[in-house]
């Protein structure tokens, strides 16, 4: 690298090295008909899927269409809020606004009677031992603090149950 | 399924990137923390302000760091009628290539005009610094007409 010569004025002072560049986007999120259903189920601790009229199957955040079909859900179907773990990865990086002690997990949870899974973390058990097929249940945050907001779910624990076999999940990984 | 009213919420995404900046950058920034403007002189002579790492025509490395003046020529300008947040003035402005003396090339920041009958290429302005400043383009906080108005 070629030596850089500073104006005198510059020589003894501590140099610039970085700048922080943010970027930053402002939005207003719009759930839609079928989703602010489904938030309004989680503020009374209601997991709230809608089956498809023609696959059966339990779309689950409901987005009021079946992405396989193409067609509107027809039927809202109340689901247990205990599941299974389908894939889960380990957060090693901390990123600004979250308080979540490290390491942590986050993972897809298929409730019971389910075919997609709820993003959510997994906590009350050591990072290391959580595994697929692992059998959770939801830790609601307190009823004073149930929102529209799926942080009214506040984490997944282990149920203790033995883990269901991959044969059972395989389609929802 | 009767339809309730449709929920919505504000929705804020932001990446806290940072970066380094190199050695000419660097000395750039450091300079405007200090209150000092440097460019950067070119293989064919001419004063780059900003100041670039490599030539734009031979890509050699460049070194040789001028301290440029505080005032300067608008060399082309457009007017900005409704500043959004994060721009530098929170009533409207002039975007300005400004070539600070001693440079040959623009500058861009804004310029404090108050309107666009005030502002016209030729003009003469100068830097108003920020009253804090941390080794940013904003330690710059605008220009300003440097003429009697």
């Amino acid at each position: 690298m070629t030596d850089i010569t500073l104006p005198a004025a510059l020589r003894d002072v501590e140099p610039v090295r970085s700048i922080r560049t943010p970027a930053r986007l402002d939005y207003t999120f719009t759930a839609g008909a079928a989703t602010s259903r489904f938030l309004r189920g989680i503020a009374e601790r209601k997991i709230l899927g809608e089956r498809c009229g023609t696959c059966g199957k339990v779309i689950l955040p409901p987005r009021g269409s079946c992405p396989i079909d193409g067609v509107p859900t027809t039927e809202q179907v109340e689901l247990p809020d205990h599941g299974i773990v389908t894939t889960y990865c380990v957060v090693n990086v901390k990123f600004s606004g979250s308080a979540m002690e490290l390491p942590y997990v986050c993972a897809t949870v298929l409730p019971d009677g389910a075919d997609m899974g709820l993003f959510g973390m997994i906590q009350e058990i050591p990072f290391d031992q959580i595994r697929m097929g692992m059998r959770v249940e939801a830790v609601w945050v307190p009823d004073d603090e149930l929102t529209t907001d799926l942080a009214s779910i506040r984490w997944w624990r282990p149920t203790g149950e033995p883990d269901a076999a991959y044969e059972s999940y395989r389609e929802h990984v | 399924m009767p339809d309730a009213k449709i929920l919505s919420a504000p929705l804020v995404l932001e990446y806290p990137f940072s970066r380094t900046v190199g050695p000419v950058q660097g000395a750039f920034l450091t300079g405007l923390r200090e209150g000092v403007v440097l460019g950067v002189r070119g293989v064919d002579g001419r004063v780059l302000c900003p100041p670039v790492e490599y030539d734009p025509v031979t890509s050699d490395e460049l070194s040789e760091l001028v301290e440029l003046g505080e005032e300067g020529t608008v060399t082309t300008w457009a007017w900005e009628p409704a500043p959004r947040p994060s721009q530098p003035l929170d009533h409207p402005f002039a975007w300005a290539l400004v070539r600070l003396d001693g440079a040959d090339t623009g500058l861009l920041h804004a310029l404090d005009a108050g309107s666009p009958d005030r502002v016209r290429t030729g003009m003469r302005v100068r830097i108003r610094w920020a009253a804090e400043r941390e080794g940013a383009i904003a330690d710059i906080a605008c220009f300003e007409p440097a003429e009697d108005a």
